[in-house]
């Protein structure tokens, strides 16, 4: 789960973190109040609130350009403000779609001496949390694991031990730094860390950390995501969820523990188990076609669960067919064929459709479908499906 | 003529009272494995299904039926405790089909396993079988046959794919394991292979891999320099948009790692024959093994 950089910040300040002071509006009459708060005569940065990166080289629909905007004085804030808020940003992240402002954000100006990079974040091959830290900071870390890799400064942490001073130390020492600079870096590093551990996040991003003229150390972006598995124990992460910031289709999914994610193309896919799922998506590739989603049922559907999934499936107006491959184990292909019948006749569909079922009780799960007097294909190998409905798509 | 389970597996299920241990036990007996022991705190003394002794810990349940094998149906939220209870009571080989466990749990768990000598499968998993011998997990066990293909994969549905394909042709598996779709996992798709490697009575190999980490190109590795057991492989994951969770926990492509292109790749440098489509598994193993 994501949440929006003001949001990470606040958490950031309640768990020690440092952070540059700010305040957010998410209207023209909040402005006033939000940017008095900030100290008189001093820069402001305005900065665009959404769920993507590349906001400041971003370009909003109405052509305003930069989502980020450093400023002299309130006035002009309000005026930059304004032009963003209810305004769509494109970035390089958003996709053409882009996404509309509902937030923005004010924060004092920072004045910078020099730019780092710092990240926690699960290392897959270690099963251990890694602290990743780099000089080279304010640019895209990717780019720099690529040209120098040498800046990139890695501190694996045993998760029953959690981080101890030395490593803290390693870090701070790693990025050249020395005096009270050294000593504000190695807090803040054990904070983020810590931060990162009790909030069950899978990723804690600060690009760029930035020490200033005066030694101070700062956090001065703020990206934090969240172990989708252990919101259970955070309700108080939970309630950042901002459900405008997703696709509605596959808001509408998690409603009914469907595993949606909408891409594209416009052959639809219904699939039980998401290894699967993603294969069917490949193999209507390899035949020439184009998924329009990622869609898993899971194990274990009932009726109401696959009613639902074509109901969400035939609400995308660019899907052309719709392919159903269920391998029944545990879920029977009767109960599935029996969904499938009703849910057609409920929602009148139009699209064409190709099912095919294996696994238990497939024979009766067939025979329900033939008897069913719908115009729906049967299909008995996943290829065959698969040319089937990319044939249909095509004419459609 | 198999890995890890077989006739001789006495297992525990920690979990047995829950709706979906309970469904899965009663389903695993059916098909003939040696259910020993249940364990549900608090309802230790009962029987369930009048036949299988529940207990109140692991450790009883290995003091008094001698339980080797466990597996684990507990919720999300108590499943990393029910795997280490298992791990301080010895158990050589746990299994864990509960998916959703948070991975900050797992991280550790992962510590805790390092320093023992328990093997874990799974999480979020359809758990192991050996055709015909013992079925431990969700997969039905119908569509299995005793034979000579060994399967590793981290995903279930797209397994009985694999696993249909070979019985319809007429073989079977020595025996298939599924080791889960979450990136912190206990048995790798590298330790699956090794132990196929090292088991006489399979002779073919078959890996289904999808996009996130780095687990199949390991494992393509050894094979590369240790393996002459015929091998195919399957990876999910082509079309899959960078960025994105497709629905397990692992699979993601993130910063340009973990892609299917660089795991195909790894599997054609390896010498192993690589399906194009899940239809054609099978198809990709017979093209390197004449059984």
């Amino acid at each position: 789960m994501n949440i929006h950089e003001y949001q990470a910040k606040q958490l950031f300040a309640d768990a020690g973190v440092a952070v540059p002071f700010g305040t957010v509006a998410q209207n023209e009459q909040e402005f006033d109040q939000a940017l008095s708060a900030l100290p008189d005569g001093k820069p402001i940065v305005v900065k665009a609130q959404i769920h993507a990166g590349g906001r400041g080289k971003g370009t909003f629909k109405d052509g305003y350009q930069g989502g980020v905007h450093v400023v002299s004085d309130a006035t002009v804030a309000k005026e930059k403000a304004k032009a963003m808020l209810g305004n769509v940003l494109v970035t390089k992240q958003t996709g053409e779609e882009g996404k509309e402002v509902s937030t923005v954000y004010f924060n004092e100006a920072t004045d910078i001496e020099k730019e780092y990079y710092l990240a926690v974040l699960m290392d897959r091959a270690t099963s251990q949390p890694v602290i990743i830290a780099s000089t080279e900071g304010g640019v895209d870390i990717e780019e720099v694991a690529e040209s120098a890799p040498e800046k990139i400064l890695k501190v694996l942490i045993d998760p029953a031990l959690g981080i101890r001073s030395y490593q803290a130390r390693q870090i701070a020492f790693g990025l050249e730094l020395s005096g009270d600079s050294f000593k504000q870096c190695v807090k803040l590093v054990t904070k983020l860390y810590n931060f990162f551990w009790s909030k069950d996040c899978s990723q804690v991003e600060v690009n760029p950390l930035v020490t200033t003229p005066a030694g101070d150390v700062l956090a001065l972006d703020a990206k934090v995501n969240f172990d989708a598995n252990a919101l259970f124990r955070h309700p108080d992460v939970v309630e950042l969820r901002d459900l405008t910031e997703e696709d509605p289709k596959e808001v509408e999914a998690s409603k009914f523990d469907l595993n949606y994610i909408a891409l594209d193309g416009n052959v639809a896919c219904m699939v039980n188990g998401a290894g699967l799922a993603m294969a069917t998506m490949d193999i209507i590739k390899h035949y020439g076609g184009s998924p329009a989603n990622f869609l898993d049922v899971g194990g274990g559907a009932n009726e109401e669960q696959v009613e639902n999934a074509f109901r969400i499936l035939v609400s995308d107006d660019t899907v052309k067919a719709i392919l159903v491959n269920i391998f029944g184990g545990i879920m029977k292909c009767d109960v599935i064929a029996t969904g499938i019948v009703n849910a057609a006749r409920k929602l009148d569909m139009k699209v064409p459709l190709v099912v095919r079922l294996e696994g238990t009780n497939v024979a009766e799960g067939k025979q329900i479908l033939a008897d069913s007097g719908l115009a729906l294909e049967p299909a008995d190998s996943l290829a065959e499906a698969a040319e089937k409905i990319v044939k249909l798509a095509a004419e459609a | 003529m198999s890995v890890l389970v077989n006739k001789d597996t006495r297992l525990v299920v920690q979990g047995i009272t829950g709706s979906a241990g309970s469904f899965h036990t009663s389903q695993c007996i059916e098909y003939g494995t040696n259910v020993v022991a249940g364990v549900t705190p608090g309802k230790g003394g009962q029987k369930f299904q009048d036949s299988v002794p529940v207990f109140d810990t692991v450790q009883d349940a290995v003091d008094k039926e001698g339980a080797n094998v466990a597996a684990i149906y507990v919720p999300p939220p108590f499943a990393a405790d029910s795997i280490l209870e298992a791990i301080d009571s010895e158990i050589p080989l746990v299994i864990a089909i509960t998916e959703g466990i948070p991975v900050k749990d797992m991280a550790e768990v992962k510590a805790r396993l390092a320093t023992s000598n328990t093997r874990l499968i799974g999480p979020n998993c359809p758990g192991i079988i050996t055709p015909g011998e013992c079925k431990i997990g969700i997969m039905p066990g119908y569509i299995h046959k005793p034979g000579k293909v060994g399967i590793v994969s981290r995903s279930g549905t797209l397994t009985y794919e694999a696993v249909w394909q070979i019985t319809s042709a007429g073989h079977g598996q020595s025996t298939c394991i599924g080791i889960g779709g979450d990136p912190i996992n206990g048995t790798s798709h590298l330790d699956a292979v090794k132990l196929f490697h090292e088991d006489p009575d399979t002779e073919a190999i078959i890996l289904i891999g999808e996009i996130g980490g780095t687990a199949e190109e390991e494992a393509a590795e050894f094979i590369k320099d240790n393996v002459d057991k015929p091998c195919a492989a399957f990876i999910a994951g082509r079309t899959a948009p960078p960025g994105r969770r497709m629905g397990h926990a692992g699979a993601i492509v993130s910063g340009g790692k973990g892609t299917a292109e660089a795991k195909v790749e790894a599997m054609l440098d390896a010498g192993i024959s690589v399906a194009e489509t899940p239809s054609h598994i099978a198809d990709a193993l017979f093209k390197v093994w004449n059984p």
